[in-house]
């Protein structure tokens, strides 16, 4: 026995090592630097000024609950259209190729993506030219909150649905058709068996879009017309325009900390004892 | 109670995947209140046959009756019948009460009279106390007995069970094979049992119905079919046999291995080929002088409560036997048996007519 683990424990030992030097560089040491920017001023003054702006401004203040909505918009957004998606596919003869075509899209740099859509938005694209076929008459789309929400959604469904449709071919048929033969009709399945059996690739889904969804920048720049400013945008802002790292840097830990609390509420036990 | 009311009745019922006819031509009926049991090996077709009862599947020529009522097309949702599944498949996301509970909260059904229900169903199977425990923390057992309450909490007048006890181990197996056939008796419903395990449905049936390549070979009480085999396959399946080719020379007489035997069959073409079964307990060893056929024996094993000892006769034809004692000169053995431990077999005969010859001639010789 004590011969086994102390084998394997030196097996181990330059993975983790290699695990903890990743770990370390690219994770640790970013977020504090960060934490250690966001001490200081525009002036390279040691201060604890920035959190006090952050906290005292209604701007900041206004952003934040900005980026919570639509995070949780898109998030809502994804979602709905996700789950009966993922749902639909794990019906579907050939659901590999499937899987792939909806993986496919998120190898095309978000930047290209972007572009396209304000292809199809602009007042001569493709979407006004059917709105103007069908006699609607060309629209305003492009940088309005409505087609920003929906690009990110876009973006977002494939983190969305992977974890949905996985959650979902775990199911075990039998357990679908005890359902059914203890009196359930397909809805009564769906909400009683299917969904609750599932709800960890929801959480898992809902983390991977909402998360990212509150930094986005580029998004509300290209297609949202900079008209909804989130921390994403103003993180950008700082760093690039303003050059207030210090700033930055505070909106920054007020994300990471978001971030943790997002994935707190989210996680869920694996079982949830339920009581009768 | 002479109640016999028929509950399920199928009628020339098929079922194909693709080109493969999975069920053949299924006719039975099965009566309130009883334990039936469904042997034949693995992809024999019993499972399927179950789903086209419970209707997860639908049969694709034929017709399922219900009490009467025609349910062929019925979804499973609407039929008065609850399967205990193969696998038990039950909810892992709910707890031991939810679980049970299930189908009693679609009938809509007041909150009180689900509580004692499903209080009550849990001390049938001696699970009280287990409501909040989830179904991943119950052993193997216990979520057999969680399955089984699950599905006879809503008072089905049928209940399906797939090789329910197979994932058990062998002690448990047999205590649950009793605790199920008292349960049965108890609540008064019918029961049909699928299993490949012909121990168990002679120990717990009170008809078992034999299966291979989703057609029915022979039903009947587990005396009948151990006794009269209607063919080789169920002569082979149940019990272990001694198969051999003969003759019928006239009624009430075959011929093997060169010589003559008294039986106690009839009905037959005169010299119609035939296989002659000889169970291995119904052989006495004796001297060869005394012994109707003369055997070589191969080799023998001490079982516990008997030998089992393996020859072959002139002809080649292997003969097993379980003894009480060893045999001392292995070279030249003796058998012997009563006209009544043979049992002739007619090839290609359809079980119609196998029960037809075999009342027909059994009035006549008192056979046992
Ligand atoms: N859904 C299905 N699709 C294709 N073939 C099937 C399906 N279900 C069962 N079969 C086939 O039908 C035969 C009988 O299966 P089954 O009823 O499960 O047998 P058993 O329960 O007796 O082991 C098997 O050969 C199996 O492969
Ligand atoms: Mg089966």
């Amino acid at each position: 026995m004590k011969k086994v683990t102390t084998l394997t424990k030196t097996n181990r030992l330059p993975y983790f090592s290699l695990y903890f030097l990743w770990i370390g560089l690219f994770v640790i040491a970013p977020v504090a630097l960060i934490v250690y920017q966001s001490f200081f001023g525009i002036d390279h003054s040691l201060t604890l000024n920035n959190y006090r702006t952050y906290l005292s401004s209604s701007v900041y203040l206004r952003m934040t609950f900005n980026s919570f909505w639509f995070a949780f918009l898109i998030t809502a957004l994804t979602l709905a259209i996700s789950y009966p998606t993922a749902y639909f596919l794990t019906k579907l003869e050939h659901r590999q190729l499937w899987i792939l075509l909806i993986i496919l899209p998120t190898w095309i740099n978000l930047l290209l993506k972007a572009y396209a859509f304000i292809g199809i938005f602009s007042q001569s694209g493709s979407v006004n030219n059917f709105l103007t076929f069908i006699g609607v008459g060309p629209q305003q789309l492009l940088f309005t909150n409505t087609s920003f929400i929906l690009v990110a959604a876009y973006i977002q469904i494939p983190f969305m649905i992977l974890p949905i449709y996985n959650s979902l071919v775990d199911i075990d048929p039998a357990i679908i058709n005890a359902s059914h033969d203890l009196g359930a009709n397909n809805f009564q399945t769906l909400w009683r068996v299917i969904f609750p059996m599932s709800i960890n690739g929801v959480r898992s889904g809902v983390q991977a879009v909402f998360i990212p969804s509150l930094s986005l920048f580029m998004i509300t720049r290209l297609i949202g017309g900079n008209k909804v400013i989130t921390l994403g945008t103003a993180i950008e802002e700082h760093f690039m325009t303003t050059m207030n790292w210090g700033m930055g840097s505070t909106i920054g830990v007020v994300l990471i900390i978001i971030m943790f609390i997002t994935m707190a509420l989210t996680a869920g036990g694996r079982k949830g004892k339920a009581k009768s | 109670m002479a109640k016999t009311e028929t509950i399920l009745e199928l009628q020339h019922v098929y079922k194909y995947f693709d080109d493969f006819t999975a069920l053949d031509d299924i006719n039975f009926t099965l009566d309130q209140g009883k334990f039936y049991s469904f042997l034949g090996p693995s992809g024999s077709g019993k499972t399927t046959i179950l789903r086209t009862v419970s209707g997860l599947i639908l049969a694709d020529k034929g017709k399922v009756l219900f009490d009467g009522q025609d349910i062929t097309n019925l979804p499973a949702e609407k039929r008065k019948v609850n399967t205990v599944f193969q696998n038990y498949a039950l909810f892992p996301h709910l707890n031991v009460f939810d679980n049970v509970a299930f189908g009693l909260r679609l009938k809509k059904m007041a909150k009180s009279e689900i509580d004692d229900r499903v209080v009550a169903v849990l001390k049938v199977i001696q699970m009280d106390g287990y409501e909040n425990r989830m179904i991943s923390e119950l052993s193997g057992g216990q979520q057999q007995r969680v399955a089984i309450a699950r599905a006879i909490v809503n008072e089905p007048r049928l209940l399906l069970l797939d090789e329910s006890l197979s994932a058990l181990d062998q002690k448990l197996r047999q205590q649950m094979q009793y605790e199920l056939r008292s349960l049965q008796q108890r609540l008064g419903i019918t029961f049909l049992f699928v299993t490949h395990d012909q121990e168990e449905a002679l120990a717990m049936s009170d008809e078992i119905l034999v299966m291979n390549d989703g057609k029915i070979q022979q039903s009947g009480t587990p005396v009948d079919i151990y006794d009269e085999p209607i063919n080789h396959f169920v002569a082979n399946f149940i019990g272990a046999s001694n198969i051999v080719p003969g003759v019928m020379v006239r009624d009430y007489e075959v011929a093997f291995v060169g010589k003559t035997f008294e039986c106690a069959d009839a009905g037959m073409r005169p010299n119609e080929k035939v296989e002659v079964v000889l169970r291995p307990e119904d052989i006495d060893v004796t001297t060869p002088e005394q012994g109707k056929l003369v055997v070589n024996v191969d080799s023998q094993l001490f079982r516990g409560d008997h030998f089992e000892i393996n020859s072959h006769d002139e002809d080649g034809n292997q003969w097993l036997i379980y003894a009480t004692n060893s045999i001392e000169d292995k070279d030249k053995v003796g058998l012997s048996f009563t006209p009544n431990a043979l049992h002739v077999m007619r090839f290609n005969e359809d079980e119609a007519d196998f029960d037809a010859r075999l009342s027909q001639y059994e009035e006549g010789d008192n056979a046992d």
